[in-house]
């Protein structure tokens, strides 16, 4: 079944891409769609199996080179199970929103077909997701990880009549391969040091590497460390984390289905999988999971405050995505890597559904992107209205508190602000603050974003407004079904994910006591006691005060030894467990007065506080930055080659040598050849005297 | 005794009485009118005599006193000898008609330079091994002058006799030299002197001297001054047959002295031979650039083969003389079906030699074109074509045995040298339009153009097996 899974997309995508001339451009879209709803359905079926245990599947050897093997394989476990319901889920709504988003798209003229290409590109995309999700090996994964690189490439300049279009397409590529360097640096470096790139050696040596560390330049560097991250390096790149974020807000050149599938739910959150599926090396790696924390908060409190000001929806939401990716990261670096994953499994529903639901407004509004040209819309396109409300309430994180009833992003969201607190170490706590003030101001841009669109007056082109229309089903039906998963999904799997239920449902085996004292040599009687205290405190509250241990490899996730962050999240004070509902009410107060109360107010804080303004507006100058630093500089290397390099050296040094060399012996040796014989008995004993002076001079031999 | 010798050289032996006997046919029953029976006669003798050598025992035997032998290196370039000698030609009776050269003495000629051919690589003395070279040499310069009524190919024959007796002069001066100062001829004889003692300098000289007279024979530069002139004044299928048969048996020759002789002195005329192989490829590729004339072109290619080719010899190794073998099989294939072509750049049956004269000769005969341009980018060296592999098999064997220094170069040579082939292609595809050459292409030669075309596309899939046969041919030189 998972190979079904696997491959459904990808016959869909050749089927579209390559068959759409033969069958009908209709019969093209329908199979791509129709695999895709395939895949979902089997992946929820999938989803509600248990596996005690990873199981691998090998499809077939790939590469067979020395003590490089490596097979075509699918690891099923919990990790793979999430992210094929998510992919596939989000990706056949996609599917079938783009059935009327992209229909009579302005961007082609009448009779051009465009759509099978689309849809290819949408299936080839999920064939690659999903070889990067269920990859049992770094090889795979990273196979699937370049694909779903191109897929976004081909995605994001699918407009490819758009300048900007384009460049934003180049710019995610490029940024990208700065990430995808240090990740294949890291792919080489456990080769390098354990032999292998499969996941079920590498899991085991966790420990091992810990131990072991090399030289370089000059340095000892922690081998565990060192690989930890420069993975996550290329999860930075893949899921825009700070530093490099820029390529993401300008993806959103791309159709605005692509925003939600790639730009959303599914491939920027690759990284935080990839960080999750290498637990057992992170764990290992404490240094690498402190940075994780600082530049996910700070991804986090950054996106935020950039997302307070933008006008366009599509970059509002961009950043929100930008922001929230940055939740995911602080809880993995804390080291609870289920609340990563369960924020990420329900910010694939709201997200999806807040960007869909943005085409879908776009999609109403003729193509205006611009907030400012929006409002007064929740009458004429309803359903939109109740999408992107919930989607809304689930983002902002709404919820009754010290309960877990709430929308999907009050629960993750909560768990991961708490799992930072509980950590009790300098960057839990940085992260801590900076996250509950980026809960605010995620509730201050997100009802921005609603008080602007939906209520207030109508503004911009008084023509488009009057024809502004609701959706067609195809594209409203997808924002329902997303709407029932933002609003259920974190209530359902709460406990599943973030609960001391979490190491059953992550197929997470318990280490027996004798067989950890005997594969942990270093396992000291001081853990003993500790243990024993633990084993005793179990009995006074009826539950778990420590987790594990777990055997590496054996499961999904792997927790270290001593890391009860998860366990002491739920212990956390009332008031940090109250903080990020209060900082949603505070985002959401201050957006009330701004947006509806005294829309006049904005205007003016903007023109008081003109530097702070236009800081945010440019995006902390990034752009401008990396223009300056990188940019610049590169172009003129690139020019200095071409123009010096290339044009002056070696095109005038061959040009020279055809041109005027060669011409010149050519001639020269012409006019020896003059037919007269004498000349020619000449030249042979010339090159006697020659051969033989040679011998005489230089010595025989 | 003497029947064994006998059996030994039989295949010459064939040859000679054969020639002998056409000469008589021919003078005793009604001279030209004969011309055309002999030739097809010399073409199935030929025939007949490479299948006959081609497939006999293995092992190597030596007869007159080890003045002659027959072992698989000779028998090798023997095959590819009296292969190109007979389709050349086969390829020479149309032109030959057309042009009123219809003479009895031309096939009998051919007859005896082959037979002189086949003396020279199985020369196991440097008796023999001049008297091979001269019966060669004397026939062909008296096919060169065939055209007597023609002022250039009168020329060029005279030019060659008086330049071929220098060098000869040369080659033979380098044999007094290393008699003088081994007190034998014999090839074995040689050996055993050098292994003995210290290479003289008398002895050296002598080398050298030899060199020179067999670089004339290969035309290798400089001694390649006569070539341009000659294959320019030569009748076309005569110049066909200068670029083919002579060069393989030369180059075989030069092996045969070089290993045989003095394979206990590689380091000495190693540095004669790249030299030779280093200047050749150069003026090959450059001078080349010049001339529009087809068949000097094709006198200047040859000199840069034959650069390549003497590449592989200098390497002095087993690799080298296969890659120099596999090298000139590939050679002879290419230009059969190259002056399969030439022969027939006509207009209004006049001879066309003007390169200028192929300009969009594919919209004229596209399938011809084709073939052609085929060719052209296998003697380029362009891969995957076979004569790709020819320059990468000696180039390989020179980087083995050290001469990275030549091998660099001589990729430089065959950068340059692409030009001029890729020029005629060029011109046939993309050139000016010319006033269209309307040779009719008979069958013979329309079948070698394709199966040489043929043989350079297919070819790369395993060489024919030439790769195998050359490995133990080159094995049987050197042990």
């Amino acid at each position: 079944m998972p190979t079904i899974i696997l491959f459904a997309p990808l016959i869909g995508a050749l089927l579209c891409g390559f068959g759409h001339r033969m069958i009908g451009e209709r019969a093209a879209m329908m199979i791509a769609t129709g695999f895709l709803f395939l895949a979902a359905a089997l992946s929820w079926v999938v989803f509600f199996q248990h596996y005690d245990h990873p199981e691998s599947i090998p499809l077939f050897r790939w590469v067979d080179s020395g003590a490089l093997s490596v097979d075509w394989g699918i690891r099923m476990d919990r990790l793979t199970q999430i992210m094929l319901v998510v992919v596939t889920t989000v990706s056949s709504l996609v599917h079938l929103y783009s059935w009327g988003y992209m229909d009579k798209d302005p961007q082609w003229k009448e009779g051009e077909s465009y759509k099978p290409r689309f849809f290819a590109y949408l299936s080839f995309f999920t064939f690659a997701m999903l070889m990067l999700v269920t990859s049992d090996n770094l090889l795979q994964m990273f196979f699937g990880w370049e694909g779903v690189g191109v897929a976004s490439y081909l995605l994001i300049g699918f407009y490819y009549r758009k300048p900007t279009a384009n460049a934003a397409a180049m710019k995610a590529f490029i940024v990208n391969r700065v990430g995808d360097f240090g990740f294949a640096l890291g792919i080489f470096g456990l080769f390098f040091l354990t032999d292998s790139i499969s996941f079920g050696v590498i899991f085991e040596k966790g420990a091992e590497l810990s131990q072991t560390s090399f030289n370089f330049l000059g340095m000892d560097v922690n081998a565990a460390e060192a690989v930890a991250f420069l993975l996550f390096v290329g999860a930075m790149g893949k899921s825009a984390q700070l530093l490099l974020h820029t390529w993401l807000p300008d993806a959103m050149e791309g159709p605005t289905p692509v925003s939600a599938l790639i730009h959303a739910a599914t491939m920027v959150t690759a990284g935080v999988f990839l960080v999750c599926r290498m637990s057992p090396i992170m764990e290992y790696a404490p240094g690498t999971l402190a940075f994780i924390t600082v530049v996910g908060a700070s991804t986090a409190f950054f996106a935020a405050t950039i997302g307070l000001v933008q006008n366009d929806i599509k970059r509002v939401i961009a950043y929100s995505t930008c922001s929230q990716l940055g939740y995911m990261f602080a809880a993995a670096g804390v080291g609870v890597y289920s609340a990563a994953m369960f924020h990420l499994f329900t910010h694939a529903f709201f997200k999806a559904m807040l960007f869909l639901g943005a085409g879908s407004v776009i999609h109403a509004m003729h193509h205006e992107q611009d907030m400012r040209n929006y409002g007064n819309l929740r009458k004429k396109i309803p359903i939109t209205f109740a999408a992107m409300m919930i989607g809304t309430l689930a983002i902002t994180g709404v919820g009754i508190p010290l309960t877990h009833f709430g929308f999907a992003g009050f629960l993750s969201k909560d768990a991961i602000i708490e799992s930072t607190f509980a950590a009790h170490t300098g960057v839990g706590s940085y992260a801590f603050w900076l996250l509950v003030m980026a809960a605010a101001m995620t509730s201050f841009y997100s009802w921005r974003l609603i008080f602007l669109t939906f209520y207030g007056k109508e503004r911009g082109d008084h023509h488009t407004h009057e024809h502004a229309h609701e959706s067609p089903r195809v594209m409203t039906i997808p924002l329902m079904v997303l709407a029932v998963g933002s609003i259920f999904a974190g209530m359902i799997w709460y406990s599943s994910f973030f609960d001391e239920k979490f190491d059953r449902f992550f197929g997470m085996t318990v280490a027996e006591a004798h067989g950890e004292a005997e594969s942990h040599g270093e396992a000291t009687d001081d853990h003993g006691e500790t243990k024993a205290d633990d084993h005793g405190a179990k009995d006074d509250h009826g539950g778990h005060h420590t987790m594990g241990p777990y055997v590496a490899g054996q499961g999904a996730l792997y927790v270290g030894e001593g890391n009860n962050v998860m366990l002491e999240a739920h212990e956390v004070p009332k008031w940090v467990k109250m903080s990020p509902f209060i900082a949603m009410l505070l985002g959401f107060s201050l957006s009330w007065i701004f947006y509806i109360y005294n829309p006049e107010l904005p205007k003016r804080l903007a023109a008081q506080q003109r530097g702070l303004y236009a800081f945010l507006l440019n995006k902390w100058y990034f752009d401008e930055l990396y223009e300056v630093i990188f940019v610049r500089p590169a172009k003129w290397i690139g020019t200095f080659l071409w123009k010096k390099g290339d044009g002056g050296v070696i095109d005038g040094g061959i040009n020279g040598l055809a041109l005027g060399i060669v011409p010149f012996v050519t001639r020269t040796l012409g006019r020896w050849q003059s037919g007269y014989l004498f000349h020619y008995a000449f030249a042979m004993f010339m090159g006697l005297a020659a051969i033989i002076t040679w011998f005489v001079i230089g010595g025989a031999g | 005794m003497i029947a064994a010798d006998l059996s030994t050289v039989l295949p010459e032996l064939l040859l000679a009485i054969y020639a002998m006997a056409a000469l008589m046919w021919g003078v005793y029953l009604g001279k030209d009118t004969q011309a055309r029976t002999i030739l097809w006669a010399t073409v199935g003798v030929l025939f007949v005599l490479a299948v006959f050598v081609g497939f006999a025992p293995e092992g190597t035997r030596t007869a007159f006193g080890g003045m002659f032998t027959n072992d698989g290196f000779g028998r090798f370039a023997k095959v590819v000898i009296l292969l190109g000698a007979a389709i050349m030609l086969a390829l020479s009776e149309d032109y030959l008609t057309r042009n009123d050269l219809m003479k009895f003495e031309f096939p009998i000629l051919i007859a005896l330079a082959v037979l002189g051919m086949m003396m020279m690589v199985s020369a196991g003395d440097l008796m023999a091994l001049y008297m091979g070279l001269e019966l060669q040499s004397l026939a062909l310069y008296v096919v060169a002058s065939f055209r007597r009524d023609s002022l250039r190919s009168t020329e060029a024959g005279l030019k060659y006799f008086v330049l071929g007796a220098l060098s000869s002069g040369l080659l033979l001066y380098g044999a007094s030299l290393t008699y003088g100062y081994t007190g034998t001829t014999t090839f074995a004889g040689i050996t055993s002197v050098l292994e003995s003692e210290d290479m003289s300098l008398g002895l050296l000289f002598g080398i050298v001297f030899m060199c020179c007279g067999l670089a004339f024979k290969v035309s290798a530069a400089p001694f390649h001054m006569w070539t341009p002139d000659v294959y320019e004044g030569s009748p076309t299928p005569v110049t066909g047959f200068f670029a083919t048969a002579p060069k393989v048996a030369a180059m075989a020759l030069f092996a045969r002295l070089l290993h045989d002789g003095f394979g206990a002195a590689v380091s000495d005329w190693q540095q004669i031979l790249a030299f030779l192989a280093l200047v050749s490829m150069f003026l090959g590729a450059i001078a080349a650039i010049g001339q529009r004339n087809i068949k000097r072109l094709m006198a200047f290619s040859s000199i840069g083969h034959m650069g390549f080719a003497l590449m592989g010899l200098a390497a002095g190794t087993v690799e080298g003389v296969q890659a120099m073998l596999i090298y000139m099989a590939i050679y002879v294939a290419m230009n059969i079906g190259v002056f399969a072509f030439i022969l027939n750049m006509e207009k209004d049956g006049r001879p066309v030699m003007d390169i200028g004269s192929l300009g969009l000769y594919s919209r004229v005969e596209p399938a011809r074109a084709a073939m052609l341009a085929v060719l052209m980018f296998s003697l380029a060296g362009v891969p995957p074509l076979v004569g790709f592999f020819g320059k990468f098999y000696v180039l390989m064997a020179a980087v083995d045995a050290g001469l990275t220094w030549l091998a660099v170069a001589g990729v430089v040579a065959s950068v340059i040298g692409a030009f001029y082939y890729l020029r005629i292609i060029y011109l046939m595809y993309f050139g000016e339009p010319a006033d269209a050459l309307d040779g009719k292409m008979p069958v013979v030669h329309f079948a070698a153009l394709s199966a040489s075309a043929f043989v350079m596309v297919f070819g790369i899939i395993n060489l024919f097996g030439v790769e195998d046969i050359a490995a133990a041919a080159a094995a049987t030189l050197l042990q």
